[in-house]
């Protein structure tokens, strides 16, 4: 109950804390505002956006395996003679709906609803537009009882090799593994506001600068904007918003989610399935920056001679407990890192 | 050569710790000489301590089988990224403790003589935490044993995705998972092997989508680190949260391996998952043209030809094994 209590706080968070992101000369500043813009709570949702620019919606619902997960909103959409399903996190617009939708974090079967949906896509040669707006998949003990992380990894094995075109819009949070998980596509999209991280910026700071309060910090130094997201090259495309953003005038930003994903749906469409999943594999092959050196291994760690070892024994107070003392095998029993996804 | 000389000193001073070891499990004062001997397994409560990536292809492979691919990638710093420390700094830092270039080694060897691709991840190197590096060994690993029709192995060790990488970080769930369903859609097995810890984007990507799911006892394995879950809904957590037990209970994990018998262990699975001759599943997939594409009748061939096999990496021990079996 007091994940309530906590949404409840973050909810009224929302509410103040909605400012433009005009802050220029404060990138930090900027970032953070952009951050609040992603969370805002009367931004745009998946199913406001689908009421919006279809022509025709049929909601879904179920995961044939444990229940109905109103965090994860799956369907048949029509956009003219388009036909497509519909993937998408559905955030509350009030407390209450928030609490039924537990403020847009999914449970397993949340993403076992979207498997089985896009697997019926792949059955009837139809597309698929997936909408990403999640802080996180749910992070509780039943959603690890029900497997969260074999939701989330069979959720992306699926979109990884499915063959049927697959258009992804990061519309508010990227938040993660939950974001990820049905973020796999032929193209991905960003409105402006949107952000997109590998762990929420509260998160990052907690564990990086020891305290939740730099998570502005963190959110600058993660680069999350949709614009830096777009430098990056994972993001293909970014939309900009109407006004001070998508809160502002739904109507406008669904008008060009819409044309976005009927020009995209149009292209994909040309091309031939073979191609489409290969160049799909390509993306995601490429993502990520290493280089390959032929320099002589890293030098291993001196191995401690028998010098050391006899003033140890003659003076075994010199590594005092909880020093790390140097040589092969040690510190590795520490406490685990905390840089989860 | 445990001498002990005389000390001077208060008890609790008398054993230096690089040295000795307190096993966590049974609070017992463990010579590291006879840990490492045993590897790393405390012999009187069976508490299994982390082990390095060198230590476990020990452990796992045939001796002198290995042969490291890859050695060379290393990270690169794609978003400039400072905390308290630059990043670039902390590999640095984690190359010179560890000797290793980054938190994965992969390459060719062999188990019981089958020839396999393994990916082995060290916990040691911040955290075994998944950046470029890690997610392109890991995919190699995959493709190799796609293109090569050997079975993959990959033993995870790994707080999860790496922060410093931001979503490139992310994305090499996408990238491993891709890799591995291909291996999966040519047939061929893969066995994960979870020790402790095993959590967030590397739990939740190809860790968790073995063919079969192996783990060693009491390992922390979990997607939401057990702070995380703790700190955000503020739930109480039930004993033995996100341990291997939890995990078998619950149905992700096939069988809890003790860490001696782990090399038998994937042996004898990989007597019954025989990679499937090539072309027989999913003959659309897999890209790039396979070594050899009826590795059994091929085989089968060279013998009665008696021409020497001409690639030794491409499954020979399977071919040899599945007649018996």
């Amino acid at each position: 109950m007091v994940d309530r209590l906590l949404g409840r706080g973050r909810d009224a968070e929302h509410r103040t804390a909605a400012a433009p992101p005009s802050d220029a000369a404060d990138p930090k500043r900027a970032v953070w505002s952009r951050v609040q813009l992603a969370r805002n709570q009367r931004r745009p949702r998946t199913l406001e956006f689908v009421a919006a620019m279809a022509d025709e919606f049929v909601e879904l619902h179920g995961d044939r395996a444990f229940g109905d997960d109103a965090a994860m909103v799956v369907g048949l959409a029509r956009i003219e003679d388009r036909r497509f399903v519909v993937v998408g996190q559905q955030k509350g617009a009030d407390t209450n709906e928030n609490i039924r939708r537990n403020f847009g974090m999914p449970h397993p079967e949340g993403y076992r609803k979207a498997i089985r949906v896009m697997e019926l896509a792949e059955r009837f040669r139809l597309p698929i537009v997936t909408f990403v707006d999640v802080p996180g998949a749910h992070p509780g003990p039943e959603s690890e009882e029900r497997g969260i992380a074999e939701a989330i990894a069979r959720s992306i094995g699926l979109m990884s090799r499915i063959r049927t075109p697959i258009v992804a819009i990061i519309t508010g949070e990227g938040g993660s593994g939950g974001a990820i998980a049905i973020a796999v596509g032929d193209v991905v999209i960003a409105l402006e506001n949107a952000v997109y991280s590998v762990i929420s910026p509260e998160g990052c700071a907690a564990i990086l600068w020891r305290t939740a309060d730099e998570a502005p910090t963190a959110a600058l130094a993660m680069k999350m904007t949709a614009a830096d997201q777009l430098a990056l090259g994972v993001v293909d495309l970014v939309v900009p918003e109407p006004g001070d953003g998508a809160h502002t005038d739904h109507a406008e930003t669904a008008r060009r989610l819409r044309a976005i994903i009927i020009e995209q749906l149009d292209r994909l469409s040309a091309i031939s399935l073979e191609s489409l999943v290969e160049a799909r594999y390509r993306r995601y092959r490429s993502l990520g920056a290493y280089t390959e050196t032929t320099e002589a291994p890293v030098a291993a760690p001196p191995s401690r001679g028998l010098a050391d070892r006899v003033r140890d024994l003659l003076d075994p107070g010199r590594w005092p407990a909880g020093v790390q003392v140097p040589g092969p095998g040690r510190g590795r029993d520490e406490p685990p890192a905390r840089e989860e996804v | 050569m445990p001498i002990k000389l005389p000390s001077f000193r208060p008890r609790k001073d008398a054993y230096p710790p690089d040295l000795w070891t307190r096993c966590p499990g049974c609070s017992e004062m463990l010579f590291n000489k006879q840990l490492d001997k045993a590897n790393r397994v405390c012999p009187s409560c069976n508490h299994h301590f982390r082990l390095s990536a060198a230590a476990r292809l020990e452990v796992l492979l045939d001796p002198g089988s290995f042969r490291e691919l890859d050695a060379g990638l290393q990270s690169v710093d794609p978003l400039g990224f400072v905390d308290q420390k630059a990043y670039p700094d902390r590999v640095v830092a984690a190359q010179v403790a560890t000797g290793m270039r980054d938190a994965a080694i992969r390459g060719i060897g062999a188990i019981e003589g089958t020839t396999v691709s393994i990916c082995v991840m060290d916990f040691g190197f911040m955290g075994g935490s998944m950046g470029a590096v890690v997610g392109e060994k890991v995919t190699r690993a995959a493709e190799d044993a796609t293109s090569g029709r050997m079975p993959l192995i990959v033993v995870s060790a790994s707080g999860g995705a790496r922060m410093q990488e931001g979503t490139l970080a992310l994305m090499q769930l996408a990238k491993t998972v891709a890799a591995v369903e291909r291996l999966r859609a040519a047939g061929l097995p893969f066995i994960s092997l979870m020790t402790d810890p095993t959590t967030g984007g590397v739990f939740a990507s190809y860790a968790v989508l073995g063919d079969v799911n192996l783990a060693e006892p009491n390992a922390l394995i979990g997607f939401a680190g057990a702070r995380v879950s703790a700190g955000t809904i503020a739930q109480e957590l039930p004993p033995g949260f996100q341990r291997t037990e939890f995990l078998f209970s619950h149905g992700f994990v096939d069988r809890i391996v003790q860490r001696a018998e782990a090399r038998a262990e994937i042996a004898a699975l990989l007597r019954f998952l025989v990679p499937a001759p090539a072309g027989a599943e999913g003959a659309d997939e897999g890209g790039p043209t396979l070594f050899r594409p009826m590795s059994f009748l091929s085989s089968l061939a060279d013998r009665m030809i008696g021409e020497p096999d001409p690639v030794p990496a491409a499954g020979t021990g399977q071919s040899e094994e599945s007649p018996r079996g």
